[in-house]
């Protein structure tokens, strides 16, 4: 039996080129030293029973966000990768990248950014403040939760191995067929593709269902449907839009690998297979997913404009309705990304109708956005400045949707770097600007202290401006003809333009590189910007009633919501008359390492499908339910917090912020 | 947040981790995203359905009357487990295992049957690698096969638990059967879809 598969010495992809070596060695580097520092700080006992087999959402989001600011490094990193080729490889000169492994490249930065990135960013934010806006102790299933977010990092890590062993699609990031078959994509690359985008899916579409219940079932006494913060209303959409979608994508893919894993003909040219079938099955769930990513951006401008605007939220019941109807539209619009499928002039017209119409609800939420600040008392935070440079931005990307959404126009700049232009322009300027706000704005909330105001408006500056450098030549170039994913052109007009382009990279490089500097010294500096109130931001919603961090149980009384916005009404009436609190036992969960043991397995089964282990796939197959099952015969997954327990732990907390108050008070 | 928000609300509203109504109610939405996992199967198997590439079409291999005697076993073991049911909110152990037990035997039956017609196919050289139309029946069936396997792991490790385990029927193992249930019922309506669209439209196209 051949216990490697197919894999020999030829796949260690960090022989083939200097490029690549010099990305495996870093890798492995980066690896060993965070693995020996652990070791060294004997920090690993510490690291299990915290971290690594928690159930609390808190700390599984930071993890999310940890994963999705690494995997924010490396998709970076190819795009550098890709400006510098195209800035190279012009009239005559090939570049220093092969299309072999440039097309690796773009596949994998798409890849990377949509699932590696944004979606761990955007559920680590959700983690993090949906179960405390709603006044709940935890999520409806944490352990689910915990195995959501380790089948997520599984998914990472495959990508990453792909790097050194392997390769990684070379097909665009949403593998076409006939291009992904077999026939034309035999290597490993596409089956990594498969396997890590069905591991984390799969966990995306749990954490689906598992912030639905939480939102439907568990609010705190008195928050009525039209008493929810908008941003839980966002993920409220999300998660709908998770579970009507995501099984799409996970049906989608399964059949591509039964072309390649067992000969059948969904999407292969001969023998009755449909390639535009799979055009349309991706795009049913893909379009759904840009409001996935995009609906919880929506909702985080609005928790920051009215908190740094000290103004009530302009028309939340129309921007309740706004995000609705976005969540209806998303799913009869997906036709528009292939207008030249050669559809009817009816049906193209009818999507491309139906995407304009989008637009409507979006531009009533600018307008609540703008209104809200109308006559506020503005504090101009970096998360303030997110927030208006994704207003500029996001209406001109907006804009050039609505070009694109004229089937007439979009034959002309189908698959033109005026597509690419505008789907970066909104989910850089939206999706990316939105969840930097997000990320200062709950920083504090989850780990006790403030980030450096500071270095993030100077990120805040040079991604701003490095994105419009970068990206508005591509609109142009678009224009000019040409076209996306080109290893090299012939066009001389074409070069300034790459340049400039690179440019602008090199600005965003300087943003993220700020974004790094401003995490380390916020944390050098965490005494000085502790928040030791538990609300920096005077902030509206009862997420910040609670200390910061919050203690594991999150509220030591479940909050009482009678208004919108219900800790600023709070507030307003001075703090309630300091009653001596009534503690009772809190019931939480235990802790459990079975969905890390669940995702570990699932992560060996996919390992073994790519590289056709089939000794270690027949394992991992049987671990993942045994795991599961033995964790079922545990009946003592949960405990009562003794009252006393919780009167010491806030006692702390108020002794803290008695401490303060003197000084709070004058 | 009112004055009163920091007294205690004794468990008026249950922040309860084992919460048992919220398990249904996320398995009854994971139920439905299976339903779009099915319904996109049926999607594909619609555009494939006529794609016999020189190939058998369905009038060629479906035996009504084979197909027949599975569907009656997968419909009579949601009665069988219906009866469970009925046992387990009764609290009797022995009847509720008896038809348990009988249930997973009709599955376990439908599951063998639905093995053998694709051994046979695939036998007579007309394996999912040999049209559009064979690959899209092989799957949207295989897919069902496959769940209602994983429902017979579910049922076997439901019993064992009971028995074996000792575990009491108390709420927790009671809704885990309400899940499974649930769950079974679920596949037996789509099994009714492959029936009628699949195997009643096949032989007649």
């Amino acid at each position: 039996m051949d216990l490697l598969g197919r894999m020999t010495w030829g796949d260690l992809a960090v022989l083939e080129s200097p490029v690549i070596m010099g990305a495996g060695v870093f890798m492995a580097l980066v690896v060993v030293a965070v693995l020996g520092t652990i070791t060294y700080m004997k920090k690993w006992p510490y690291l299990w029973h915290e971290w690594l087999t928690s159930v609390d959402h808190k700390k599984i989001g930071v993890m999310y966000i940890i994963v999705a600011l690494i995997m924010l490094l490396r998709g970076f990193s190819d795009a550098i990768l890709m400006r510098t080729q195209q800035v190279l490889a012009h009239d005559g000169h090939p570049g220093f990248l092969p299309p072999h492994h440039y097309d690796q490249i773009f596949t994998a930065h798409g890849t990377i950014m949509i699932f590696f990135m944004a979606m761990p960013f955007m559920i680590g934010l959700m983690n993090i403040a949906v179960p405390l806006q709603i006044g709940a102790r935890d999520v409806a299933f944490p352990f689910l939760n915990s195995f959501s977010f380790w089948m997520t990092a599984a998914g990472a890590i495959l990508v990453n191995i792909s790097l050194v062993l392997g390769e990684f699609g070379q097909t665009g990031w949403l593998a076409y067929p006939p291009l992904s078959e077999l026939k034309f994509s035999p290597g490993t690359g596409v089956d990594y593709y498969i396997w890590s985008l069905q591991l984390t899916g799969l966990g995306t579409l749990l954490t689906g269902v598992n912030f639905f219940v939480t939102i439907v079932k568990m609010r705190a006494p008195g928050m009525t449907w039209m008493r929810m913060p908008v941003f839980t209303w966002t993920i409220l959409c999300t998660a709908i839009l998770i579970m009507a979608a995501f099984p799409i994508l996970t049906v989608t893919f399964g059949m591509l690998s039964l072309d390649r894993y067992l000969g059948m003909h969904w999407f292969t040219n001969d023998l009755g297979g449909n390639q535009m079938m799979y055009v349309n099955l991706i795009w049913a769930w893909g379009h759904p997913e840009v409001y996935i990513l995009i609906l919880p951006a929506f909702g985080v401008f609005s928790e920051v404009v009215p908190t740094f605007s000290g103004k009530r939220l302009f028309g939340y019941n129309a921007m309740v309705y706004a995000t609705v109807c976005i969540t209806f539209l998303s799913f009869i619009v997906w036709l528009h990304h292939f207008f030249t499928m050669g559809s009817s002039a009816n049906v193209n017209a009818f999507f491309g109708i139906t995407t304009m119409i989008i637009s409507i609800p979006t531009g009533v939420k600018i307008f609540n956005w703008l209104f809200t600040m109308y006559r506020g008392r503005i504090q101009y935070t970096s998360m303030m400045l997110w927030t208006i440079g994704f207003m500029v931005t996001f209406v001109i990307g907006g804009m050039t949707g609505v070009m694109l959404a004229l089937p007439g126009n979009d034959w002309v700049l189908h698959n033109s770097l005026f597509l690419i232009a505008h789907f970066h322009n909104v989910i850089i300027g939206g999706v990316f600007f939105g969840y930097m706000a997000g990320y200062t704005y709950w920083f504090p909330k989850a780990t006790g202290f403030k980030l450096h105001d500071g270095w993030g408006k100077a990120s805040f500056w040079f991604w701003l401006t490095g994105f419009y450098v970068a990206f508005m030549p591509l609109y142009a170039l678009g224009f000019m003809g040409a076209t996306r994913r080109m290893n090299h052109y012939d066009n001389p007009a074409w070069t300034p333009f790459f340049d400039i382009a690179a440019v602008g990279a090199l600005l965003v490089l300087c943003g993220i590189a700020c974004q790094v500097i401003g995490l380390i010294v916020s944390i050098r500096q965490r005494h000085e910007n502790q928040d030791v109130t538990g609300d920096p931001w005077n902030g509206r919603t009862i997420e910040w009633s609670t200390s910061s961090p919050p203690p594991f149980y999150n509220f030591a009384v479940l909050p009482h919501v009678d208004a919108l916005d219900a800790f600023n009404e709070t507030k307003k009436r001075g703090h309630e008359a300091r009653e001596t609190p009534v503690y009772s036992d809190i019931h939480m969960p235990r802790n459990t390492p079975a969905g890390l043991f669940m995702a570990v397995a699932a992560g060996m089964l996919g390992f073994a499908l790519i590289w056709h282990m089939w000794w270690l796939a027949v394992i991992s197959l049987v671990a993942v339910p045994v795991i599961f099952i033995v964790r079922s015969c545990n009946d003592d997954i949960d405990y009562y917090v003794p009252a006393a327990e919780v009167a010491r732990i806030e006692a702390l907390h108020n002794a803290r912020v008695a401490k303060l108050e003197p000084a709070h008070v004058a | 947040m009112s004055p009163d928000s920091l007294v205690a609300h004794n468990g008026e509203f249950a922040e309860d981790h084992s919460h048992e109504p919220n398990n249904v109610f996320g398995f009854w939405l994971y139920l439905m995203t299976d339903c779009i996992l099915f319904a996109t199967l049926f999607a594909g198997f619609a555009v494939a359905r006529h794609q016999y590439a020189g190939d058998v079409s369905g009038k060629d291999i479906f035996d009504l009357k084979y197909v027949g005697v599975e569907t009656a076993l997968l419909l009579i073991s949601s009665s069988t487990y219906g009866f469970a049911m009925i046992n387990a909110y009764r609290h009797k152990l022995g009847a509720v295992i008896g038809w348990l037990a009988l249930t997973f035997l009709l599955g376990l039956g439908f599951v063998g049957m639905e093995i053998n017609e694709f051994h046979h196919l695939v036998a007579e050289g007309h394996g999912p690698d040999r049209s559009a139309f064979l690959s899209a029946f092989f799957t949207l069936v295989a897919t069902h096969g496959l769940h209602v396997t994983c429902g017979l792991i579910w049922m076997a490790t439901l019993m064992a638990q009971l028995t074996i385990g000792r575990k009491p029927l108390n709420t927790v193992y009671i809704n885990r059967l309400m899940c499974l249930s649930l769950f079974w019922h679920f596949l037996d309506i789509v099994w009714i879809c492959v029936f009628t669209l699949v195997y009643l439209v096949g032989v007649q196209s």
